[in-house]
């Protein structure tokens, strides 16, 4: 079995073999793999029983179940209004800048993923980004990168 | 942070100290239509946004005639501007799920939910710890109740009670039509009572320290208190639990920046309100009710661009099954660009708004019924922004 494939099987163990668990097992798939490859949907849909359009089309609908290849790390910076009044566009700059990708892109080396999302409700500290789960409220251009370098962004 | 003319009320906050623990075990002994009684008394209405009395959503899902039942607690903040969930799952989640636990006991549930959303992850690990404590002190209770936790994975829509259920059960998140509503046929087609984090919190509180309290709080159309969730041009920006029905005015003179032009009442899908009317504008049921998102804009905004910044977040966020509200977000958004770059004379604006009444008429849900509110308050306010 590949990794995906026993990722998958301990998934179902623990969440159990309905269509109820479909979402936390993609979850969870997502969680380890940064995205649902073909392989991983037709397995979940195997081990479901149910159709893999069926698991393709719950997962397309949600914007944190990627079903293409994403980065190591996934940044997300907010886009929303508040965070568009606390220039969330300088944060976006700066990142691009130095990741050397636009916004939904990944870096060559598969590190990072530049995303922006609709807002993360932190509009009284914006502007803000997540890093995979993490949150990290009133970034500056400046801090936004050395967070990356937290990530282990090389030089 | 120190507000002049609007008192504070620590009733969400209030300190936790073993107090959700005695809540629950003096409310178990209670008669669960007694507890229905103070909730219809309290006159606590949904704090999440649409307002409907709790004490009649128990009611109705009590009266359902079915083995199987659920409590669901949407913690699926999504609305811009918000984020008043996510401080009181962080700083009392005990008294979410002693509301949850006191619900169920009262519909007759064995299960409860919360269903939190995606972009909130880092709260699961501390909350899942909190919850296992919490499950098990039930089982010392020997009431056969358990809550679990799911997430959601980044979808506006899914706050929208319906949609939330086919997310849960591992579809994609699309609105169904309504009736049979929740209370009849909700998560698993089962009697559902699904109750924003706020409001449980609430009726934890209202069980703690009666009815009479919270009811002397606010005014008769708009009872008690609410958290509200302030951004944008404000000089302290935040969290504050306020009485409800307080004029706009006073609320600007407290949290305005000193040159505030407009306010965003109720996030994306709220009603921008124009300095002219701060006046005679009451937040609450009587006036302008939300789920408390307050967006300040001073005079250096442009309402063009905040006009703007709403419908390419609908676009985004519509669920795509209706047509109303998929086609119409997108003709809203290209027709203020056109009016904007001058390919459309003014009068369209007349023409997109008559687009906004048959989206209110058609759309399926709540999400695509209200992009007129943003879209026509900030037209009918700030025409020449929009058109020059």
């Amino acid at each position: 079995m590949s990794t995906t494939e026993v990722l998958i099987s301990e998934l179902v163990e623990l969440h159990g073999r309905t269509r109820n668990s479909l979402m936390p097992i993609l979850q969870g798939v997502v969680q380890q793999e940064k995205y649902l490859s073909e392989d991983a949907m037709i397995t979940v849909a195997r081990e479901l029983n149910i159709s893999a359009a069926d698991v393709f089309g719950t997962a397309s609908f949600y914007t944190f179940l990627d079903t293409i290849p994403r980065g190591k790390n996934v940044v997300r910076v907010c886009k929303t209004i508040s965070c568009h009044m606390k220039n969330k566009e300088a944060i976006i700059r700066a990142l691009e800048d130095t990741l050397k990708i636009k916004v939904g892109e990944t870096t060559h080396d598969k590190q990072f993923t530049l995303l922006t999302a609709n807002c993360l409700g932190w509009c009284h500290k914006g502007p803000v980004m997540l890093v995979n789960d993490e949150v990290y409220p009133e970034v500056t251009p400046e801090t936004a990168v050395e967070i990356l370098n937290k990530y282990g962004r090389s030089k | 942070m120190e507000t002049k003319k609007l008192k504070k009320v620590d009733i969400i906050f209030e300190n936790e100290q073993g107090l959700s623990m005695a809540v629950l075990e003096k409310t178990l002994k209670r008669n669960p239509d007694d507890i229905i009684l103070d909730l219809i008394d309290s006159g606590l209405k949904g704090r999440g946004g649409a307002g409907f009395p709790t004490g009649l959503k128990w009611k109705f899902t009590k009266n359902e005639e079915n083995p199987v039942k659920y409590v669901i607690c949407n913690a699926d903040e999504g609305e811009p501007g918000t984020f008043k969930d996510r401080e009181i799952i962080e700083r009392v989640p005990e008294k979410i799920f002693t509301g949850i636990a006191i619900c169920g006991y009262v519909i007759g549930a064995k299960e409860g939910y919360i269903y939190i959303r995606g972009e909130y992850n880092f709260l699961l690990k501390n909350l899942n710890v909190k919850l296992q404590e919490f499950n098990e002190k039930l089982k010392k209770l020997h009431f056969d109740f358990k809550i679990y936790l799911r997430s959601g994975s980044g979808a506006y829509v899914c706050g929208e009670e319906s949609a939330l259920f086919e997310s849960m059960e591992g579809f994609r998140g699309e609105p169904r039509n309504k009736p049979p509503y929740p209370t009849v046929a909700g998560y698993n087609s089962k009697p559902t009572a699904i109750n924003n984090v706020e409001t449980l919190v609430y009726t934890t509180m209202i069980c703690h320290m009666g009815p009479e309290k919270f009811k002397a709080l606010g005014t008769t159309d708009s009872r008690g208190s609410k958290v509200f969730s302030v951004s944008g041009d404000t000089p302290i920006p935040g969290i504050y639990e306020l009485e409800l029905g307080m004029p706009l005015h006073d609320f600007v003179e407290d949290f305005g920046d000193g040159d505030t032009k407009a306010v965003q009442i109720g996030g994306a899908s709220g009603f921008c309100v124009t300095r002219k009317k701060f006046n005679d504008t009451i937040i609450g049921f009587e006036g302008i009710p939300t789920g408390g998102s307050m967006m300040i804009f001073n005079s250096s905004r442009s309402m063009y661009n905040v006009l703007h910044d709403y419908l390419e977040f609908f676009c985004e966020e519509s669920c795509g099954q209706c047509t109303p509200c998929r086609i119409g977000c997108q003709q809203l958004l290209k027709g203020i660009e056109a009016v904007k770059r001058g390919e459309r004379p003014p009068s369209y604006l007349e023409d997109l708004k008559k687009l906004t009444a048959t989206m209110k008429i058609a759309a399926k849900c709540g999400l695509g019924q209200s992009v007129g509110n943003p879209f026509n308050s900030i037209v009918d306010n700030f025409r020449e922004e929009i058109i020059y």
